[in-house]
Formats: C-alpha cells, sequence, structure tokens
C-alpha cells in the first residue's frame, strides 16, 4: 500500500514539475500559448518552448534519473550509503572523457560515447583502489573518488587552457561543466535517451543479484552471485548512466546520493523496486532544481550543479556524521 | 541427498599455507562439528568446502562432481553458507533476506516464480521466524537475526549446509536453540551439515559427528566420545581445560591455575 501511494506520489510530482518547467521561464509566456506552441504553433514563443524549454525539462528529467539509477546501483554494490557516481569520481571521469572528445573536434553524437569511456576507467579505478587491502571500506571508495575527482579535474582544466577549439568557448564549456543544461539540442538529447534507457534496463536486470550483496561479497557468492562478472557488469552499467548524464549537463553532483538514500526509507531496501523510484524521483529533483537555477538570480542563470550543491553537500556531510559507526 | 567430499585438500592465502592434506566427507542426515584451536584452518575449510576458495592442491567432490568444474549457482544449489557476519546497512526486511536464499534459482529476468515463494515460507517456518518476516532486519534481536540468516540458508534447499560459528554472539539458550534447531533439520530432512563450534561441549551435545583440526590437519574424526579426550584436548588446546564425563557424553571445564596447583598438590 505504501509502495502504491510513494510512486502515485512520484507520478504526480514528475507531472507536475515537469509542467511547471515548461511553463516558467525568463520569458512569461500564458499557459494557453505554451500548450499551442507545443502543439506546433511557429512563433517566437513556438521556438521558445520547443527548441529551449521542453528539451531542457527532458535533458534534466534524464539527467536526474540517469544519476540516481547509479547512485542506487553503487549504494548496494559497495554497501555503502555514501556512495554515488559524484563522490566516487565516476563523474570527474566522464567529463575529462567528454572535454578531450570536444577538444579533438569529435562530433557532438560522440561525446555521450567518450564520457562513458572516462566514466568506466575511473569507475574500474576506484574499484581497484578501494580493494587493495583486501576488502572494501566505506573510507576508501571515499578517498580514491577524493583523489579521481581531482585529478581529473586538473586535467579537464589543463586541456580547456590548452585547446583552441575551446579557449573561445571557455565560458560555455565552465558553464556545461558546472551542470549545463542550458545548452542541448534534439539530436544529443535522443543519443542520451537510448543509452540511458540501455542503462536502466541493465539496472533492473541486475538489481536482484544486489540485493544478495547484503552481507557482503562473500555471501553474495555463496548464494550463488557470480562476483566477477556481476561486478563488472554493475560497474559498467553505472558508467553508461553516468557517461549519459555528463555529457548533458557536465558535473550534477549528490543527485545519486540523496535520491536513493531517501526512497530506502519509504520503501525499503530491495534494489529493484528502489531503482524503479529513484528514476521518477531524480528526475523530479533535476528538474526543479533546474528551474530553481533559473529562476533564482533571473534573468541571469546558474548553472544546475549549484543547486545540488548547495542542497546535497549539507545532506552528504549529515549523512556522513550519522554513519562514522560505519566508517572506522 | 548430498554428499561434500574434500580429499588431501592444501589452501590458503597468498604466502601462508592453512590446510595441508585436509580429507573431509559429509553424509545426509548428519551434524558433523569442526573444532579446534583458534587459527587451525576451520574457517578455510569451510570455505573451501563451500566453493569460495580454491584449494591448491586436492579436491573438493559435491555429489562426485568436482566443484572447481561447477559454476557459482550450480554449487550454491548444493551447498548453503550460514554467514558469520549479518549484519546488513540496508533496510530489508526478513522476509527479502530469506528470499536472498533462492538467489541462485532467479529467472533470466531475476524474477522469484511461486516455487521460491513456497521454499521462502517454509525456510521462515521451519526456523520458527514467520511472525518476523515483515519486520526489518536492522530492528530485531541478535537472536533473531541470527534465525533470518539460517532461514536464508534453509531457503536454498542445498543438500549441505556449512556454518561458521553460528552460536558466537547468542547466549546459551539461544545457543541451544540453534544447535537443536539445525540437529533436527538435518536428520528430518537428511541434510549433510558441517558446523564450525568453538564451545566444545555444544559440539559434544548436538554433534553426530565431530572433527578436530589443528594446524591445517586433521588429528581425529570420529564419535565425540573417541575426540573430544582428556589426552587429545590438552594436546591440542594445551593445559587447564579438565575433561569430565556426564550423561555418558565428554564435557571440557575450564580451570583456574589455582585449581591446576591445588590438583598437582594432590595428586
Amino acid at each position: 500500500m505504501r509502495t502504491i501511494t510513494v510512486f502515485a506520489l512520484l507520478v504526480a510530482a514528475l507531472a507536475f514539475s515537469a509542467a511547471a518547467g515548461i511553463l516558467v521561464g525568463a520569458v512569461a509566456i500564458a499557459p494557453g500559448d505554451v500548450l499551442s506552441a507545443l502543439l506546433g504553433a511557429g512563433d517566437t514563443n513556438g521556438t521558445i518552448i520547443r527548441e529551449l524549454r521542453l528539451p531542457r525539462v527532458l535533458g534534466a528529467a534524464l539527467v536526474g534519473g540517469a544519476l540516481a539509477a547509479a547512485g542506487a546501483l553503487l549504494q548496494g554494490m559497495l554497501r555503502n550509503p555514501l556512495a554515488d557516481p559524484f563522490v566516487t569520481g565516476t563523474s570527474a571521469g566522464a567529463s575529462l572523457g567528454a572535454v578531450l572528445a570536444v577538444a579533438l573536434g569529435s562530433e557532438p553524437v560522440l561525446v555521450p560515447l567518450a564520457a562513458f569511456v572516462g566514466a568506466t576507467a575511473s569507475i574500474a579505478l576506484v574499484w581497484r583502489l578501494a580493494r587493495l587491502g583486501g576488502r572494501t571500506t566505506v573510507l576508501t571508495v571515499l578517498l580514491a573518488g577524493v583523489v579521481l575527482t581531482s585529478f581529473a579535474g586538473a586535467l579537464v582544466t589543463l586541456v580547456l587552457v590548452s585547446s583552441d577549439r575551446l579557449a573561445l568557448r571557455l565560458r560555455a564549456v565552465l558553464g556545461w561543466l558546472q551542470g549545463g543544461i542550458s545548452v542541448i539540442s534534439w539530436s544529443e538529447l535522443a543519443v542520451a535517451a537510448v543509452v540511458v534507457a540501455v542503462g536502466v534496463v541493465g539496472a533492473l536486470l541486475l538489481a536482484p543479484r544486489i540485493d544478495a550483496y547484503a552481507f557482503g561479497e562473500e555471501t553474495a557468492a555463496a548464494l550463488g552471485v557470480d562476483l566477477d562478472r556481476t561486478t563488472a557488469a554493475v560497474l559498467a552499467t553505472t558508467a553508461l548512466l553516468t557517461g549519459a548524464a555528463v555529457a548533458i549537463a557536465g558535473l550534477v553532483g549528490f543527485v545519486g546520493l540523496v535520491i536513493p538514500h531517501a526512497l530506502r526509507f519509504l520503501l525499503g531496501a530491495t534494489h529493484r523496486r528502489l531503482i524503479v523510484a529513484s528514476i521518477p524521483a531524480g528526475a523530479v529533483a533535476l528538474v526543479l532544481a533546474d528551474l530553481g537555477a533559473r529562476t533564482a538570480l533571473a534573468p541571469a542563470e546558474l548553472p544546475v550543479g549549484v543547486i545540488t550543491g548547495l542542497v546535497g553537500a549539507p545532506f552528504f556531510l549529515a549523512l556522513l556524521v550519522r554513519s562514522r559507526r560505519v566508517i572506522v | 541427498m548430498s554428499r561434500v567430499v574434500a580429499r588431501q585438500v592444501r589452501a590458503g592465502y597468498r604466502d601462508r599455507e592453512v590446510l595441508r592434506g585436509v580429507d573431509l566427507a559429509a553424509q545426509a542426515g548428519e551434524l558433523v562439528a569442526l573444532i579446534g584451536p583458534n587459527g587451525a584452518g576451520k574457517s578455510t575449510l569451510l570455505r573451501v568446502l563451500g566453493g569460495l576458495l580454491r584449494p591448491t592442491s586436492g579436491s573438493v567432490t559435491i555429489d562426485g562432481v568436482d566443484a572447481a568444474t561447477l559454476d557459482r549457482r550450480v554449487i550454491a544449489r548444493h551447498i548453503a553458507v550460514v554467514p558469520q557476519v549479518f549484519e546488513t546497512l540496508f533496510p530489508f526486511t526478513v522476509r527479502e533476506i530469506v528470499a536472498l536464499g533462492r538467489t541462485s534459482r532467479l529467472g533470466p529476468l531475476g524474477t522469484l516464480g511461486s516455487d521460491d515463494a513456497r521454499a521462502v515460507a517454509r525456510a521462515l517456518d521451519d526456523i520458527g521466524a514467520t511472525d518476523l518476516a515483515d519486520r526489518r532486519i536492522d530492528r530485531v534481536s541478535g537472536g533473531e537475526r541470527q534465525r533470518a540468516v539460517l532461514a536464508m540458508a534453509l531457503a536454498q534447499e542445498a543438500g549441505v549446509l556449512l556454518l561458521d560459528e553460528p552460536t558466537a554472539h547468542l547466549d546459551p539458550a539461544h545457543q541451544r536453540a540453534t544447535l537443536e534447531r539445525v540437529a533436527t533439520l538435518a536428520r528430518v530432512r537428511g541434510i549433510a551439515v558441517i558446523a564450525v563450534l568453538h564451545d566444545l561441549n555444544l559440539a559434544a551435545a548436538f554433534a553426530s559427528r565431530v572433527v578436530l583440526l589443528a594446524d591445517g590437519a586433521v588429528v581425529r574424526d570420529g564419535d565425540v566420545k573417541a575426540v573430544i579426550t582428556a589426552e587429545l584436548v590438552a594436546n591440542v588446546f594445551g593445559a587447564g581445560l579438565r575433561v569430565v564425563a556426564h550423561d555418558g557424553l565428554p564435557f571440557v571445564i575450564p580451570e583456574p591455575a589455582t585449581a591446576l596447583e591445588r590438583h598437582a598438590r594432590a595428586g
């Protein structure tokens, strides 16, 4: 009963936030004109709604859903409520891949692929580093993530400054890195949507086996989980979801951390249910965060990463304080 | 009816060999207690039997098939391991934990069928945990959590059940209840049970056979009275443990140094 209520509320919230995201913006457009714009009216309003606001709302929803699903996967497999693509350095690796691709002049459509490669390399590295002592602890994962994030960040800066192609658009690229859903085309959106869809299917198929990690890897193996294959599949799926999200919106922190964590209290721990709920919840969170980013200092725009950082970092700290028992 | 056999097993970690040629077999219906001092290799032997650690030489066979040739899913259908650590960070319900026992039988889409639901219900019933089913695992007592984990292993419907220190964090009444339950299940369901036990008296009271391990080798394997003897206990565990007979079974009583001196003077 509670599950049904939570899902009904999530669907309602998604509809509400999408409507708000399309209706509200720097240019005031009456709801009736929004509707006719969506139906194909050919005036300026039509262009604003169809080419700016709608792709932006869909992009934010896609990014939020992908990050929340990736966070649920990582938290389950690492048995670490503080894990998500951002704090493990996966997002930073993905941003390095994306920036390199742009600097090398690749087709925009290939940017999500490059981000996926960067995300895969960094999550695999974090995984290896975290297991150096034989068993993964909450703290080693976070430390490895911190190191990787600053290293990838330094490389990103190096590439930005030394690339002629990027130096001309430095401001735009920096904006994107901090969560720039503002610059998004329908073709980028379509590519990312396909990647996220594949990632979501993978996450849902993996979810029951991630449940078996509840008592650690050894028990998962005893229950019949092939650890090597499952680990590789979970890391690849996480990289897929993170790569797509970063290609659209750069470094958006804490959505992947907060959403699964909050939903676990409402819906319990089984990962299939958790992931199914994380997708709309992450979408709602980021659509609303983006709305805030657009309107808080209008007509100036904040990168959406600023909003998620402002809300998410205190949440992360509170969690860290509460779970210090687990960390030592 | 499953049967697990270890032959001349050598195994260890990196540069440290723990097991140096161990033979062990367990038949359906038996409760085999694995005893021995700390560091004897009991837990390592259990890991090898469960297919979680590959022997460097020798073999483990499950129903006559070499475990090294079987994948994890198949092994998990034949051998269930009750973990020693049963702390989980996440708020699973007891029923969800027990359902993890069906992981090796998940369908291609990762779903559980009606057979699985029946196995889960039966395991909960067997272990007397049906009334706990919808409670959160992090909100039940240590003894209840231990029952949930035992039910999880039973839901695997494996012919062999391996337990590592199943009574480690339990009070005496719960220790007794746990072993009573396990011994009954072995007998009634025809499960072959191998349990690492630190408490020699629990081993004496409940095991149908006792295997004494020291320094990675089997010192003696046999009937309770043939293994828990004054001589072997003194040789393997050292001084200060007196073996007395009670109801025809051996029991081990730890004695303080002052009592030992008194015996020495009297003798």
